[in-house]
């Protein structure tokens, strides 16, 4: 009896009556057991990514055990003789994304630049939701409509350089498709945090739109922007289904720009169901390795971007 | 002296001009691609929509889509209801106790990062956990790796919308006695919820079209599956793929297939303004 008296001197309760005691100590509990309980979500989020990284691990080291550096340097992916080369898909998923982001920079940034500094107002929202609207639809859709309509065209309009009309390349234009939303939409809220003050006074002093856009705004979010544009290339590396329909899905290794080919994720896609044994674990080796590329890219972005509002893409 | 001036400002007006023109351009083709994808989806769509497609169940020949727009509504829903649970609880930790603790500062890190990991290593990532100890592909498996994908989003809305909550609401409600758990659901939320409310709906909207990780999880079936979660269940995302693909000879299916694309996209996109209409509302 003591001791509990003196440790509710300690607490300041003393002067209380014990029924009241009592709920107050009932009430603090609650506090500590609720924070407690929103933590372990909050840590699922990190065992979540140990999870991923570990069962991939696990699942692909027969493969990888099995092949070695061969995995790596082998430019072939031949499963019926039972050869399997990271190198062709490694190399599609690489170029195809380096294809969109050449495309989409330009681009986006247009867009960007348009929507910030020259848009009528009124005009402004809805635009901007048109893009974001762009991002919503879902990545089959653009496959199908790559497949049905892009290659075609390539085909009719550039026979020489797209015989199938199906490739390399045109997957990196349909990926670039896809991310110019997500990149349009960071630079966008990146341009918006420049204070109107600066772009006033740079306007005060004579200077064009450009110029304001090319000195003044550039300069100062650079960070930002390209951050939204490492986010766009982490996209576009892991893009699935987008990709599928229009690589071509050639497994050799192709070093050409416009060529059939294959990426990490096609591949993946189109083998993982029928596979078994040892073809099963490459294809999961390949998923580790396609995580741990975009989880680097990913990372760097998030780093460069650590200051802006652009998160939420 | 005048007229290297004027030149001097007729370039510099003039590259302007060029820049200005190329931005307008660069706009025009990012609309050009939104308005050709939704013109080739409602004229190859349109002309296989009818009342059967949601009543039949998919078929080799003939048939609808029923049980795959039954199937992809019953999976989104499930994996949305786990995934607001889960999101909403580590979203509220992140914004109300998290704060600038170091734990806090790696949690946001690697939810920012797994917000934007390729949906296709989420599918193999359920397949290695739950489908080969399962034993069979399920749809639970599916729900599950829905979960993973919307997870993220919810967390990351749910902490930016809480931070938007001013600190003195706390600070009077805790002035009048409340304890932090009951400032948290009485004050916080019922500020937060149109911004939670939009960023779930936003990602249902996401999830609704994933097909990259039913691919190995929840594949597809011919059947009408209502509530049988441990068995394979047909879903759109899939139902398109395949007939886009291995059932591409059959030209009564790639029609269906475009049927459902449009359907899909029409839905994502209808989820995706209503809930920036919403947001806009309450804000």
């Amino acid at each position: 009896m003591a001791t509990t008296n003196t440790a509710e001197k300690g607490s300041g309760l003393g002067h209380l009556s014990e029924a009241m005691q009592k709920r107050l100590r009932r009430k603090a509990q609650i506090d500590v057991g609720f924070e407690r309980v929103l933590f372990g979500f909050a840590f699922a989020v990190l065992l979540l990514l140990g999870a991923i990284i570990a069962s991939l691990i696990v699942s692909s080291w027969p493969a990888l055990q099995r092949y070695g550096v061969d995995f790596f340097t082998e430019n072939r992916w031949a499963a019926n003789v039972e050869v399997f080369g990271a190198l062709p898909a490694i190399y599609g998923t690489l170029l195809t994304s380096i294809i969109a982001i050449v495309i989409a920079v330009p681009i986006s940034f247009g867009i960007a630049i348009f929507l910030t500094e020259r848009c009528p107002g009124f005009l402004r929202q809805p635009l901007s939701t048109l893009i974001e609207l762009l991002a919503g639809i879902p990545s089959i859709i653009y496959g199908m409509w790559g497949m049905e309509v892009l290659a075609p065209l390539l085909r009719t309009w550039f026979p020489d350089v797209f015989p199938a009309g199906t490739g390399l390349a045109t997957a990196g234009i349909i990926l670039a498709v896809m991310i110019i939303p997500f990149i349009t939409a960071v630079s966008r809220d990146v341009i918006n945090t420049v204070p109107s003050v600066m772009r006033e006074s740079a306007y005060g002093l004579g200077c064009t739109t450009w110029e304001v856009a090319r000195q003044v705004i550039l300069p100062s979010v650079k960070g930002g922007l390209v951050g939204g544009v490492v986010l766009g290339l982490g996209r576009a590396l892991g893009e699935t289904m987008a990709v599928t329909f229009v690589i071509g899905n050639n497994l050799f290794l192709n070093p050409t720009l416009t060529g059939q080919g294959t990426s990490i994720a096609a591949l993946i896609a189109n083998q993982f169901s029928e596979s078994d044994g040892t073809q099963r674990s490459a294809l999961l080796a390949l998923g580790l390795i396609l995580f741990l590329i975009t989880f680097a890219v990913l990372a760097f972005a998030r780093y460069l971007l650590r200051n802006s509002t652009g998160r939420h893409a | 002296m005048n007229t290297t001036t004027t030149s001097l400002y007729r370039r510099r007006k003039r590259l302007n001009q060029l820049v200005m023109a190329a931005c307008l351009v660069a706009t025009g083709i990012g609309f050009l691609f939104l308005f050709a994808i939704l013109f080739t989806l409602v004229s190859k769509g349109v002309g296989s929509i009818s009342l059967s497609i949601f009543t039949e169940r998919t078929r080799m020949t003939g048939g609808g889509l029923g049980n795959a727009i039954w199937g992809t509504l019953v999976m989104t829903c499930v994996a949305t209801v786990i995934g607001t649970i889960v999101g909403v609880a580590a979203g509220t930790w992140l914004a109300e106790y998290g704060g600038k603790r170091k734990m806090a500062k790696v949690i946001r890190f690697i939810n920012d990062v797994l917000l934007s990991a390729p949906s296709i290593i989420v599918g193999l990532f359920i397949y290695a956990v739950v489908v080969v100890p399962m034993g069979n592909f399920s749809a639970w498996a599916g729900v599950l790796s829905l979960t993973v994908i919307i997870v993220p989003v919810v967390i990351r809305s749910t902490e930016d919308m809480m931070q938007l909550i001013p600190n003195s609401l706390r600070e009077a409600a805790a002035a009048l006695g409340a304890h932090r758990w009951w400032i948290i659901v009485r004050v916080c939320y019922s500020g937060a919820r149109a911004g939670i409310m939009t960023g779930i709906l936003l990602g249902f909207a996401r999830i609704s079209g994933e097909t990259a990780p039913l691919l190995f999880t929840s594949l597809n079936s011919n059947q009408w599956n209502f509530f049988q979660l441990n068995n394979e269940m047909a879903n759109l995302p899939m139902t398109i793929y395949q007939n886009m693909t291995i059932n591409s000879f059959i030209p009564d299916l790639v029609s269906l297939a475009w049927a459902g694309a449009l359907i899909l996209t029409a839905a994502i996109l209808i989820l995706n303004i209503a809930a920036r209409y919403f947001s806009r509302q309450r804000s």
